[in-house]
């Protein structure tokens, strides 16, 4: 089913009636898989607890406990937005810039190495918070994923040359972004299938950037920049590629602002007020300050500030879709980057 | 002129304090040095942090770059009187801004909608304009038809030629980002409550044994005005592996010399009284501790009876003639894969097993570990057998103890903070003027039908709505007329 989501991806790119047909497939599948592996996981929690209710073992075999289940989940949700935008403005284009970033997601999958094993429930996240918590908090992520795709289309379209910083700052973003998940990939083939499960924990980027020996790390350094050099030295070429396609400036303008007017109420009621919640009720402390919990404060006040810039401030256009961009940087790190870096009271998601 | 002085100064700091540039500005500084928190880890050994330190500054400069560090607030920095000076400047400007732009909100609401001639209805963002070849009242009546289905209630003002009429729908929705304001300045109140009147201790109570006081992360002794006793503490395995599946201990409440509550709590199930909750957060051996030892003993058969051993205590299995001493006790038993001997992997109870030295009549004494976790390991010959129940005494319960008055605050401001998100997201305040007028004096020509609105928010979807409104309209009157 990954392979086929990546397959789907190379093809949207074509756009055209294949693409959809591949990607609502693509969605089938996922979705079928989805249901299947809440039913073994189902069968699984029942298994050791044969006690619980049904509504109970449903909510708590639920796969969303651990950086697999809920990346699959985050793509399967981005997917399915990408798609209610799609039928409502009857254009296909936008799939150029959003499936791209489920494929990413889904190829960091496979190359992070998470266990895709279906494990015991550990007893805090033994909720019914958690169900509720995570499909909020993840939608509201897969709508952020989707403005984060409109606003870097809006910025190609709208930049004209290479020196411009707006350009500069999409296209160091993007290398970045594409530079990491090469080196993760790199990461990934030199390591065996047993080291492969720890790969985030204790091998991250060993191959290159931090490896032992200075001078692959210096190589890797220059390879990286070189190669952030050429994205921003043919990033242009896609502007070419989206003029060809049906989109408009205002047309991603527009869905970047929508998915943030979406993505932000679900994120801050099933993110930040449902987790305070479950926090209070597990822990004692609604909030706590852990790592996590203040990256989703942070990522709550970048879009806070997007939405009182575009409201009250009257910013349009290049600034508001930089803040986009951001906000879904801020997502990113506050999903991945603080269970796989920082320690805290969600880094069980890890596994 | 001082008079007048003054009070542009107080104006000018007033709408600095409401303004949208102070809010990001603020938005900003919280976001960006909220990020050091999260990498310095907070409130922690300072070794810890000089450890980090270090791998940036090297090792000669890390202490005293901690020192500075230490001095900005960084190393407990929500605490900080530069971060909460922040958030209190956030505060002020989210209610400064709210109190500023609240009249308005409310005079927009609250003034009753007027008709509009027809030149002003064709400048508002959206409009449209239809003709039929009917009569004024037979289009009025469809209009009004779609519009009651619709759930507009519409107003009617009538002149001599036309008629207009004009309804507005979710003017509260215009209310929807104050809410949200004012959930939030709630969850600061709650916030400032919780860290006013109440507390967070913890609390390490081996089993059996009863306390009346809480510590606090620095030490200090928190009295409860009541007792709690730890009957008991489980860690309860997943079967066969080494996850646990619940952390749980029964506790019992004992206030004024009764008992008066017990309950097993467990992790995302707390025992309250009296406004104090106790959480399970963590647990361990209590060191160099001798509990009793909890043996089901079955005959062959026969009825199975609990026996509590000390640790070198014997038994007996009723009417065999089989004793048994217990001689040994390991918290983790396994076997080492290379060298076959058992070893302790854990000082912690996961696998628990105790070595019992059995004497079986007409056999020679011999040591056997039972496992609690496998009990066939109690099988004896002759189809008698002995179990591990448990081992009472040796493990504490690792208790959160925690009073929070603000709480409440939080709930309710977290409850209004989703109503208040959802309606400035979801629901949009719409204006429609619909205005019906004969092409020529006197009740002759067409019914020219201008309609015209303005919505707070998602004006694609009104338009959509206009036109639907439209299109019903046009269906229902030609279908009339055609009868």
């Amino acid at each position: 089913m990954i392979v086929y989501v990546i397959y789907l991806v190379t093809r949207s790119k074509t756009v055209g009636l294949a693409a959809t047909s591949v990607t609502i497939f693509g969605f089938v599948c996922q979705t079928i898989a989805f249901l299947t592996r809440w039913s073994h996981s189902y069968d699984f929690w029942v298994a050791s607890n044969p006690t619980s209710s049904l509504v109970e073992s449903l909510l708590r075999a639920a796969p969303l406990r651990n950086l697999y289940e809920s990346l699959i989940f985050f793509v399967w949700s981005l997917i399915l937005i990408h798609l209610l935008i799609e039928f409502k403005y009857k254009n296909r284009s936008l799939g150029a810039f959003v499936t791209p970033v489920a494929a990413l997601a889904l190829l960091f999958i496979d190359i992070s190495g998470t266990t895709k094993e279906i494990q015991p429930l550990m007893p805090a996240l033994q909720s019914n918070w958690l169900l509720f918590h995570v499909l909020l908090a993840f939608l509201g992520y897969a709508a952020f994923g989707v403005s984060f795709g409109a606003a870097a289309a809006y910025i190609i379209m709208i930049t004209e040359n290479r020196k411009e910083k707006t350009y500069i700052f999409w296209s160091i973003i993007i290398g970045i972004f594409l530079v990491v998940l090469i080196a993760m990939g790199m990461d990934f083939l030199g390591l065996s299938a047993e080291e492969r499960k720890e790969l985030i924990q204790s091998h991250f980027l060993k191959t290159t950037f931090r490896s032992d020996s200075g001078g692959v790390a210096a190589a890797s350094y220059v390879i990286g920049i070189a190669f952030i050099y050429l994205i921003w030295q043919f990033g242009l070429g896609l502007k070419k590629v989206l003029g060809s396609l049906a989109v408009t400036p205002q047309m991603l303008e527009d869905i970047e602002y929508k998915s943030i007017a979406i993505g932000f109420p679900l994120f801050t009621i099933g993110g930040l007020i449902m987790g305070a919640i479950w926090a209070n009720s597990a822990w004692g402390k609604y909030w706590s300050w852990d790592p996590k919990e203040t990256w989703s404060l942070i990522t709550w006040f970048v879009y806070a500030l997007y939405i009182h810039a575009r409201f009250v401030a009257g910013w349009r256009g290049k600034r508001v879709a930089i803040l986009a961009v951001v906000g879904f940087v801020a997502v990113i790190f506050t999903y991945l980057g603080v269970n796989l870096v920082l320690s805290g009271l969600h880094s069980y998601g890890s596994g | 002129m001082e008079e007048k002085e003054k009070k542009d100064i107080f104006e000018s700091v007033w709408s600095f304090l409401a303004s949208v540039k102070l809010a990001i500005g603020v938005f900003i500084i919280i976001a960006l040095s909220s990020i050091i928190g999260t990498i310095v880890e907070q409130q922690a050994e300072p070794a810890k942090n000089i450890a980090l330190l270090a791998k940036f500054f090297g090792d000669s400069a890390a202490p005293s770059v901690y020192n500075v560090f230490a001095k900005l607030g960084f190393m407990d920095m929500y605490r900080s009187w530069w971060f909460v000076s922040f958030l209190i400047i956030f505060s002020i400007n989210l209610i400064v801004c709210t109190i500023d732009k609240f009249p308005k909100t409310w005079r927009l609401v609250k003034n009753p909608l007027r008709p509009l001639p027809e030149n002003v209805l064709k400048t508002l963002p959206v409009k449209k304009e239809v003709k039929f070849k009917t009569h004024l009242n037979i289009a009025k009546d469809e209009f009004v038809n779609i519009l009651n289905s619709s759930r507009y209630k519409f107003l009617e003002s009538k002149e001599e030629n036309s008629v207009q009429l004009y309804s507005q729908k979710g003017k509260y929705a215009r209310f929807g980002f104050y809410i949200v304001h004012v959930s939030i300045i709630l969850i600061l109140v709650g916030a400032i409550i919780g860290a006013r009147f109440g507390f967070t201790g913890f609390l390490n109570l081996p089993e059996g044994q009863v306390s009346d006081m809480a510590f606090s992360q620095d030490g200090k002794t928190i009295p409860l005005e009541f007792s709690v006793r730890c009957n008991w503490y489980d860690t309860k395995y997943y079967e066969g592996t080494d996850t646990p599946m619940k952390f749980q201990s029964e506790l019992t409440v004992i206030d004024n010399g009764s008992e008066v509550m017990k309950k097993i709590i467990e992790v995302n199930s707390p025992l309250k009284y009296k406004g104090i909750t106790f959480f399970q957060s963590s647990y361990g051996m209590v060191p160099n501790a001798v509990g009793t030892f909890v043996l089901d003993i079955t005959p062959n058969g026969g009825q199975s009876t609990k026996v509590q051993l000390r640790p070198g205590g014997s038994f007996e299995v009723p009417g065999t003639g089989i004793r048994g001493t217990v001689v040994n006790f390991s918290p983790a038993l396994t076997q080492d894969r290379n060298t076959g001997a058992l070893t302790t992997y854990s000082d912690n109870m996961v696998n628990p097993g105790v070595a019992i030295q059995f004497s079986i009549p007409g056999m020679q004494p011999f040591t056997g570990w039972v496992l609690k976790r496998y009990p066939e390991t109690g099988a004896l010959p002759g189809g008698h057998s002995v179990k591990f129940a448990d081992y009472q005494g040796v493990e504490y319960t690792g208790l959160q103890v925690s009073k929070d008055p603000g709480v409440i605050f939080i709930y309710i401001g977290s409850i209004l903070m989703a109503i208040g998100l959802y309606v400035a997201f979801f629901i949009s305040h719409k204006k429609i003027w619909i205005n019906l007028a004969h092409e020529s004096q006197g009740g002759k020509g067409p019914v020219r039908v201008t309609v015209g609105g303005n919505t707070s928010r998602n004006r694609l979807a009104f338009e959509k709505e206009i036109e639907h409104i439209l299109s019903k309209a046009s269906e229902a009157i030609e279908g009339r007329s055609k009868k």
